[in-house]
């Protein structure tokens, strides 16, 4: 039985599932908040998006579960994740230096003794990638086939779920099974089953076929040290969504607790807190972030042994980063409740509970904060991609996250003087790039569309 | 007028005050004098007498707020709050980790600084504007719709691309200029890169933002009855909504002014051009506490002045707004 291991970022990323579920059943019961979110999932930019969003959130809460592989207390072996287990194959299949996209050789020459005691300058084979082949001339068949046989698995695997869609949904009145493939005319009030079934198909090629790729040969490559960059690319996802999603989930507390209250109260209060964010905007961010993380690291070097494992470390950093981030990041937003809640504080069933005497902190917490959600909601959407985006700097100027853990802005780091390299070696940057480039494209075009269901500025126009 | 100017200078105090405790408590409670010596000499078989020396030399052997071993007022000032913290506020940098001036360093690197940031600005402005009102003109129809899609697109790649793919293709791939460097005699050709790469990386979250500017503008009466009375839907949109949606433009762009002289953190390393920001981001790397100290106070201030440089700006762009 393996040991689970609970990293902090696990439990708090768990913990932001938790409370997504309590939401979509709390929000399910009532109408003004199921409405926009009906009209977010009408959208077809929106379901096309959230697919690949939740491509993305699937594979990083499946590298959440960390366990220790060791069977034994004695030997308490390395710390893997249930996606890591997954994904074994890509793991552990090291070569030994630098290989290009479905090469089966190295990228640089080296001596190599052959079975005669005389040695040549060759390309060495791969200890893995194309090992199966025996005759060179035969990879591009090999990779056609397999590529076919992913993709026809593919197919199979959405015909069946698409299937099963339909059927389910001929239980309830609606348009013709067709709809599941092409729009309709009157589609503007449904949800847009069409982009899901297109879109799915689009991701079960892509998973079916690299993960029938990935076997036999190195997608994306590897890198300096022989590890496959696609398993790199994979796993850094869960680093961009911890830093996107924890980030605000740190800072939410404080800047809705402290702007209601700036707004609710006025007066001293209120200027109080407007010094606290003046002053903490007033410093640039990324200096802040700096002093902090070259403080953490100090604290870190001489406390070394508070943490057990090099994981724990890392993991450590990662949330300190978070909360970090959040601490140069809730200004913003507690500027905006502030003014939202001096508008709201004067409106009539405000004043009137307060002519009941019901007390300040009831007030704030069942007519001020409910009403101030949807730009806590906005913020929150909004500043994912920039989150993540982010990230790739500050792990340019050594103060990102730990340099074990992966993640796309340590990928493009190391992988910026790989390019004076002839011939360049391009793998590791645009995988990274691809990677980034989805997430961040699919959150910003989703956050477009929750930004104009929720903003009540622009529901008079749709 | 100048009452208010006088009124915001002397509310930037207790917010400057407030910086320099945080950076105080950041630098110097967090983690001693002692662990910085430590780390500086290697963190193993360092000699106390080591330490001691190095503190001495970079002025760090004081006691934090309180100095115990003198009298009267000096138990406050000859100690490291004072002798470090506030003496920021007379812009007294003192001398960095390795012991070079700070002061000296700033005077001299923020020239460069500016020579890559203006005219991104200026040159971006230009640009991101013209797009704007060009995506705007053309509102609901394809070409609106794709620029969009292409702003998005545009705005989900990480400026580490726009850096990195720009060096490579222009100077590296079609070896048109120099990839990184600095030279005073011919700086253009050392400029040229890193600006194009600073105007383009900021073309796709602009232009979003600025045909949202002029979107809200285009439903107000006041361009109803422009185009009522029969001006040129060009002419409405270049003189009429250009005008007023200038406001919040001009008033973004007054807040960003000072700050230019920090930098580009990024671009400024890449291309080796030694401006303030590759000045922070070594200090950054080679941990060098007394510049980025420097650098903090440095960068609340240049928003402070931001801040005050705004609201003033707002008077004089908009003569509705009146400050009291």
């Amino acid at each position: 039985m393996p040991e689970f291991l609970f990293l902090w970022t696990d439990l708090l990323l768990w913990l932001l599932v938790l409370l997504t579920v309590v939401f979509i059943r709390y929000a399910g019961k009532r109408r003004h908040l199921r409405e926009p979110w009906q009209r977010v999932f009408r959208s077809g930019m929106a379901v096309g998006a959230g697919v690949v969003l939740g491509a993305f959130i699937l594979i990083g809460l499946l590298d959440s579960i960390h366990f220790r592989s060791g069977d034994d207390a004695a030997n308490p072996g390395e710390v893997l994740s249930l996606f890591d287990t997954m994904v074994t194959p890509l793991r552990e299949q090291q070569e030994k230096s630098y290989s290009a996209p479905f090469a089966t050789t190295l990228y640089a020459k080296e001596m190599v003794t052959l079975n005669d005691g005389s040695t040549v300058r060759i390309y060495p084979r791969l200890k893995y990638g194309g090992a199966h082949l025996t005759e060179l001339g035969e990879k591009r068949r090999d990779i056609f086939v397999t590529t076919a046989i992913g993709a026809f698995q593919a197919i199979v695997l959405w015909l069946m779920v698409v299937g099963l869609l339909g059927l389910w949904r001929r239980k309830k009145p609606g348009p013709h099974w067709l709809s599941m493939l092409r729009s309709s005319s009157d589609n503007t009030n449904r949800f847009p089953w069409h982009v899901l079934s297109w879109m799915l198909l689009i991701l079960f090629m892509l998973i079916l076929i690299s993960a029938n790729l990935s076997l036999k040969y190195h997608i994306l490559g590897t890198d300096k040290v022989g590890e496959d960059v696609f398993y790199q690319a994979l796993k850094s996802i869960r680093t961009g969504l911890v830093l996107g999603t924890l980030t605000t989930l740190v800072m939410l507390p404080a800047a809705i607790l402290l702007g209601v209250m700036a707004g609710y109260f006025r007066g001293w209060v209120d200027d109080v807190i407007q010094y606290l964010y003046t002053t903490l905007n007033s410093i640039p961010g990324v200096l802040l972030i700096a002093a902090s993380v070259l403080m953490l690291q100090v604290y870190m070097d001489n406390n070394a042994a508070d943490f057990s494992s090099t994981i724990e470390r890392a993991d450590m950093r990662l949330l300190f980063l978070c909360i970090i981030l959040g601490v140069t990041s809730w200004t913003g937003l507690c500027r905006m409740l502030r003014g939202e809640a001096l508008k709201i504080r004067e409106l009539d069933y405000v004043q009137a509970s307060q002519a009941f005497g019901v007390s300040s902190f009831r007030i704030m917490m069942r007519h001020l904060v409910p009403n101030v959600m949807h730009i806590v909601l906005i913020t929150v959407v909004l500043d994912f991609s920039g989150l993540v985006l982010a990230e790739a700097v500050l792990a340019y100027i050594n103060i990102g996250v730990d340099p074990s853990t992966n993640s796309w802005g340590n990928m493009i780091n190391s992988a910026r003087l790989e390019m004076a390299r002839e011939p360049i070696v391009w793998w590791s940057l645009s995988a990274a790039f691809v990677f980034m480039f989805a997430l961040v494209l699919a959150a910003n075009l989703f956050s477009d569309v929750v930004r104009d269901a929720f903003d009540p500025r622009l529901r008079g126009n749709s | 007028m100048m009452a208010y100017i006088i009124r915001r200078l002397l509310y930037a105090i207790p917010i400057l005050i407030g910086v320099n405790l945080i950076t105080f408590v950041l630098f110097f409670t967090v983690n001693t004098p002692d662990d910085m010596a430590r780390m500086h000499l290697g963190m193993k078989r360092v000699t106390p007498e080591a330490i001691e020396k190095w503190k001495q030399e970079r002025h760090y052997d004081k006691p934090l707020v309180y100095n115990k071993s003198t009298d009267g007022f000096a138990k406050l000032t000859d100690t490291i709050f004072a002798q470090k913290s506030l003496a920021l506020f007379a812009f007294r940098f003192g001398s960095s980790d390795n012991g070079r001036d700070i002061g000296h360093d700033i005077r001299q690197r923020m020239w460069p600084s500016l020579a890559i940031a203006v005219p991104v600005l200026v040159m971006g402005m230009l640009l991101y504007i013209s797009l704007a009102l060009l995506l705007v003109f053309f509102r609901a129809t394809y070409v609106d719709t794709w620029g969009v899609v292409l702003a998005v697109m545009m705005m989900s790649i990480s400026s580490m691309f726009y850096i990195i793919g720009g060096q490579f293709l222009i100077g590296k791939f079609l070896h048109l200029v120099p990839i990184s460097g600095f030279d005073t005699g011919d700086a253009w050709k050392f400029l040229i890169l890193p600006v194009i790469i600073g105007v383009v990386g900021g073309i796709g979250g602009a232009t979003r933002f600025y045909r949202t500017l002029f979107l809200e503008e285009i439903h107000r009466d006041y361009v109803r009855s422009a185009r009522a009375r029969g001006l040129s839907e060009m002419r409405v949109m270049f003189v009429h909504v250009l005008k007023n949606a200038m406001i919040p433009i001009l008033t973004g762009v007054v807040a960003a002014l000072p700050l230019l002289f920090m930098g580009s953190l990024v671009t400024e390393s890449f291309f080796g051009i030694p401006g303030l920001g590759s000045y922070t981001i070594d200090a950054i790397n080679s941990q060098d506490f007394a510049i980025v100290r420097a650098m903090v106070f440095l960068g609340s201030v240049l928003y402070i002045i931001g801040l005050i440089l705004t609201d003033i700006s707002y008077t004089i762009v908009d003569p509705r707004v009146r400050l009291q």
